[in-house]
């Protein structure tokens, strides 16, 4: 058992000056002091002190680190891709001081050795907490329960066969019976592969002219709608990951509304591209569920400014460039998130910085369960995981410039809004100025 | 024009310079000694990663009656059973000097990767369901020549029947035939359609009877056995009975109608008559003619734009 409150890796002082204070609260001018891994004074005009480390945040936010609920770091397996130390990295640069590693390594998180060694490796790497996710099924294979007593016990929260959906009705229900008495939550990657086999990109007029298998939006309707209903029979909570489409959107924000304990995410792709994007057939806009429809991209932002979905995650999926260059329906899916999720946020949802900076940190850190570490309220005695970020400058994606490492996002060459100044993980600044310290 | 990958790309004035390009082309193919130098000293290379026979025999015959130099290469000789990637085989390949490739891939799209790793002309000889852009232009000019209509397709009434869906040749022919100004009707059940028709330039019936006494062009696809399997049609005897080309529909036809097939054919299926006994069947006119619009892509990629003068 992993005590996640002991920090060894804490630093000296650093003050924070001259930003704004964003999180729960109204926002406020004030200087952050951080001594040994926590906040101990929130005001303006704070006086840096000798050995101090400061750092400015002149026209910048200083809010509660944010929490990526879905990424692959690929390690153990695909180390060519990404390892937890690059993908901390890219984490971290992001403004992430907490991200939930999803379990389809080779081998896959079925087992304590392999979540040990990954939330290990992160603890190695220092650049933000890794959280290893859990398999549903031994081997994400669908036929039979991982050990979730086990792994839960080992600190894993969220249990998911990400990647694949669990097919098996029948299993999804034990699971979320068997995993409410441990007070754990399932997360599902909603898609009934029976629709879905050889599927390339979203089923509709774009994969018509193009002549490419479509994966039909009820594939994933279909798996939201019945987990909701397991969900209603269990009584255990289920989280959603990366809902794609208008319909899946409309499901939770009905079981909501009916009180049920579902929660939700979705992707930055899937809130600023289409399938419009695959007329170049370039893979590097393959993704499962795959971009979809502008009608759908206008459902998943409503549902993002209407609470539905509680967070932003990026499901940051690093490939290397030869899997990329395959023919579109060899290459694999997914795209890269960690370093652009923030900037996507602010330049394409038209909503309040505050509910951007909610659906980044203090929801999905409820959903990962460490809400006591992350995504706090900035004051004195909580633990030093915070963001300084600029909300208002302008900057150019460039693959070369990223800190994953692979090179595969689609957003490459466009213009964006809002930039990680400094991150802040455990009290020690991990990025400064956009530089990893480590 | 850098590339052919598709007839939406190519575009109605362009489809309209081909055709004509291929009438001189068919004049060459006419002479004792059919062959020209225009693309002397040029290398086009035939890539097929999916079998063909017809296309690559087509191509290569009309590269040389060009004098182009040309150089084949099949996935089961090729280094691409020894895991070589795609990239790779154009990039080695394209460092050997080649003017163009001319590509058949089962996925869709590969003609437009190809396209951004090599300053060649990439000409698409089939990409998946995707496009089949020389079908088309030669299906376009066997209408043309067969029913006299130099000016276009106007009034025009074609019917393609069969697997829609999983068809490049449909996908081609559709916005070719419409381009040209024909009304375009696609006959088949909705298993064998598109998810979506928006956009397309077409109408749908669903039944063969509906429209084989109408039509000016019955254009019959090839019904892959392996769709059985995919719950897409009960049967093919089902199958022929609803789409098929029997013949007692065989006598409904008109008598100008032309009968038309990118083959290979599946004899008992979609065409259940001896084609021989077809009046209306240009079946093998569509293969002569393939050379010539295949020698008029070549030209128009690769020539020089010295005309087309001098004995071979």
């Amino acid at each position: 058992m992993i005590d996640n409150n002991t920090h060894n890796r804490t630093s000296g002082a650093v003050l924070i000056t001259g930003g704004t204070v964003l999180d729960r609260r109204a926002e406020q001018r004030a200087d952050v002091r951080i001594i040994d891994g926590f906040v101990t004074d929130v005001r303006a005009g704070l006086d840096p002190e000798d050995g101090e480390t400061v750092l400015d945040a002149t026209g910048c936010m200083v809010s509660p680190g944010f929490v990526d609920i879905h990424v692959h770091l690929r390690q153990p397996g695909r180390e060519e891709a990404e390892t937890v130390e690059s993908g901390s990295r890219a984490a971290a640069r992001g403004g992430f001081t907490a991200v939930v590693a999803m379990p389809n390594t080779e081998p896959p998180h079925d087992s304590l050795a392999v979540v040990e060694m990954v939330r290990r490796l992160g603890e190695q790497a220092g650049l933000c907490e890794v959280l290893p996710s859990g398999c549903i099924t031994m081997g994400r294979a669908g036929e039979a329960l991982a050990p979730f007593a086990e792994l839960h016990a080992a600190g894993v929260q969220i249990f998911t066969d990400d990647g694949n959906g669990v097919q098996d009705p029948l299993l999804m229900r034990r699971a979320l019976e068997y995993g409410k008495s441990l007070g754990i939550t399932l997360a599902q990657h909603c898609e009934v592969s029976r629709l879905t086999e050889g599927a390339v990109m979203h089923e509709g007029g774009c994969c018509s002219r193009l002549g490419v298998p479509g994966w039909p939006s009820i594939a994933e309707e279909l798996m939201v709608f019945r987990d909701i209903e397991l969900c209603r029979l269990t009584g255990a909570p289920v989280h959603f990951l990366h809902l794609s489409t208008a319909k899946s959107v409309d499901l939770v924000r009905a079981a909501k509304a009916d009180g049920l304990p579902v929660t939700a995410e979705a992707a930055p792709h899937h809130f600023t591209l289409t399938d419009e994007m695959l007329s170049g057939f370039d893979p590097i806009y393959k993704v499962n569920p795959p971009l979809r429809e502008l009608t759908d991209v206008v459902a998943v932002k409503r549902g993002l400014a209407d609470g539905t979905i509680d967070a932003i995650a990026t499901d940051h999926a690093p490939h290397s460039p030869e899997l990329k260059e395959m023919p579109l329906d060899q290459a694999p899916p997914g795209m890269l998130g960690l370093e652009t999720s923030l900037a996507l946020s602010i330049t394409e949802l038209e909503i309040p910085l505050q509910e951007i900076v909610a659906l980044l940190s203090w929801r999905p850190a409820a959903i990962a369960g460490v809400a006591d570490r992350h995504g706090r309220d900035i004051e004195p005695g909580v633990p030093a995981n915070i963001t300084v970020f600029d909300p208002t400058l302008q900057w150019t994606v460039s693959s070369a410039g990223l800190a994953s490492k692979s090179r595969n996002t689609p957003y490459a060459g466009r213009s964006v809004r809002g930039k990680v100044r400094h991150t802040i993980f455990r009290g020690a600044p991990v990025v400064v100025d956009g530089v990893a310290q480590r | 024009m850098k590339h052919l990958r598709s007839i939406e790309e190519l575009g109605v004035e362009g489809l309209r310079h081909l055709l004509d390009l291929s009438d001189h082309m068919a004049e060459i193919n006419r002479r004792p000694i059919p062959k020209v130098p225009a693309l002397r000293g040029k290398t086009v290379v035939s890539l097929f990663f999916e079998d063909s026979t017809r296309t690559r025999l087509s191509f290569e015959t009309a590269a040389k009656r060009l004098s182009a130099d040309t150089m084949t290469f099949s996935v089961s000789t090729s280094s691409v059973n020894k895991g070589e990637s795609l990239r790779d085989t154009i990039e080695t390949v394209a460092a050997m000097g080649v003017d163009a490739f001319v590509v058949r891939h089962k996925s869709s799209g590969v003609p437009w990767q190809i396209s951004r790793w090599t300053e060649a002309s990439v000409i698409n000889a089939g990409d998946g369901w995707h496009e089949h852009p020389t079908q088309a232009l030669l299906d376009c000019y066997t209408i043309r020549t067969a029913l006299n209509r130099l000016d276009g397709f106007d009034g025009l009434h074609i019917a393609i029947v069969g697997d829609i869906k999983h068809s490049r040749v449909a996908r081609s022919d559709v916005w070719a035939f419409a381009a040209l100004g024909a009304r375009v009707t696609l006959v088949a059940p909705n298993t064998l359609l598109p998810p979506s028709l928006k956009g397309w330039p077409v109408d749908v019936v669903h039944h063969i009877d509906d429209i084989v006494a109408k039509v000016d062009v019955l254009y019959m696809l090839r019904m892959q056995r392996e769709r059985m399997h995919e719950a897409l049609i009960p049967s093919l005897r089902e199958y022929t009975a609803s789409f098929g080309l029997t013949p007692e529909r065989a006598d409904r036809l008109q008598q100008h109608t032309l009968v038309m097939h990118p083959g290979p054919m599946n004899r008992g299926v979609e065409i259940a008559v001896d084609p021989a006994e077809l009046p209306g069947s240009v079946i093998g006119q569509q293969v002569t003619n393939g050379v010539s619009v295949r020698m008029a892509v070549l030209f128009d990629l690769l020539g020089s734009g010295s005309g087309l003068a001098g004995e071979g």
